[in-house]
């Protein structure tokens, strides 16, 4: 019962911190799950990552969907799942009014300007930890391989991410 | 029929968005605006800007409210759904797959090389974050709240959760200088 609990609070105080979308409460996500809860580890949660970038659509209910399920079933996933959506929707839903008379507000506008270099900063240093993982775990060469082959495919060449990944997951079942 | 275009519509801007649901958006206004012109262009500005003011998932909350909208209770939680349940349900059946093989040691093989990719997508989500954040708030002030995230965060182990909360308090608290020029914009949109 415990648990549940716990996947809840998880994802709703991940959730309601994250300004940005989905892909800022990323960060946040690793920091409950991996450092608080210890549910799995970074590498785990680094192989979700992959996967839900490699699929389509929205990150952060994936990223609870599939956490939830492996802390406490389906019901863990329905559980993350709405503590990912419901509270913003609800929000959005009852305050719609007010919110529409503020919207222009510089303090409403400077809400979600002020979080984003935190943002920035929790990313960073995710962005940071893997690749330093990373390059205890497979070394320099492959790391930079991978790094910079990933990087001029998907922002230079705009390969779709899913192939990307697809192509890391052959490289490694068969150099690593 | 239209709860089914609810679904048709969610659905297919959900499965061809990729890179998380702020990249979905512009999908969600081609559906909604010019396909099934449930809203016009400014409505949908509106809405954007609104969801845009709330913690969360955008993707999420975009379709909550205009699938509410247009079909009520029903039409929400289809569009809910239509939104999140394949992908979801795609990653629990691929990752689960992959756990099972865990030993093998060509699929571990598989598990390290993907770091390094992922590695580079949250450098390029970071990246695009400073970005956003150096249009709004210029190099110096940018440079200076990272400086100050950084050092709370992870030198002195404060909860991220902490700083982001003091960050909104400053955001509504502090005097704004532009009070006249919002006069101006309240002027234009009524």
């Amino acid at each position: 019962m415990m648990i549940y609990l716990h996947v809840f609070w998880a994802f709703f105080l991940t959730n309601i911190l994250g300004y940005g979308g989905g892909p800022a409460t990323i960060p946040l996500i690793q920091k409950e799950v991996v450092d608080h809860y210890h549910w799995i580890t970074t590498q785990e949660f680094n192989e979700a990552l992959a996967m839900g970038n490699a699929l389509p659509g929205p990150i952060a209910t994936k990223m609870g969907g599939y956490i939830g399920f492996q802390v406490g079933g389906y019901i863990g996933s329905g559980l993350a799942i709405f503590a990912t959506v419901a509270p913003s929707l609800i929000l959005m839903l009852t305050l719609m009014g007010l919110l529409y008379k503020f919207r222009t507000s510089p303090q409403v506008k400077r809400m979600t300007l002020y979080v984003k270099p935190t943002i920035a900063v929790l990313l960073g240093v995710m962005t940071f930890q893997s690749f330093y993982e990373s390059y205890f775990q497979i070394g320099i060469g492959h790391v930079l391989f991978l790094g910079i082959g990933s990087y001029l495919l998907m922002e230079k060449v705009k390969v779709h991410p899913g192939l990307i990944v697809f192509a890391s997951l052959i490289y490694g079942a068969i150099n690593l | 029929m239209k709860q089914r275009d609810i679904f048709i519509a969610f659905f297919r801007s959900s499965m061809l968005g990729y890179g998380g649901g702020p990249t979905t958006i512009p999908l969600v206004q081609k559906e909604v605006v010019e396909r099934f012109k449930w809203m016009n262009n400014e409505e949908f500005g509106d809405v954007l800007a609104i969801a845009n003011t709330l913690p969360g998932p955008i993707a999420t909350k975009m379709a909550g409210y205009i699938g509410f909208r247009i079909g009520g209770v029903p039409g929400m939680m289809n569009a809910i759904i239509s939104t999140i349940l394949p992908t979801i349900f795609l990653m629990i059946i691929l990752l689960s797959t992959l756990i099972q093989f865990k030993d093998l040691k060509w699929v571990q093989g598989m598990t390290k090389a993907v770091v390094p990719v992922v590695a580079v997508m949250l450098a390029v989500l970071t990246w695009e974050f400073v970005k956003s954040s150096i249009k709004g708030l210029k190099w110096f002030f940018t440079t200076l709240h990272i400086l100050v995230a950084l050092v709370l965060i992870e030198f002195f182990g404060i909860h991220p959760g902490f700083v982001i909360g003091a960050l909104l308090v400053i955001a509504v608290v502090k005097p704004s200088k532009k009070s006249k020029k919002r006069i101006q914009q309240k002027g234009m949109s009524i």
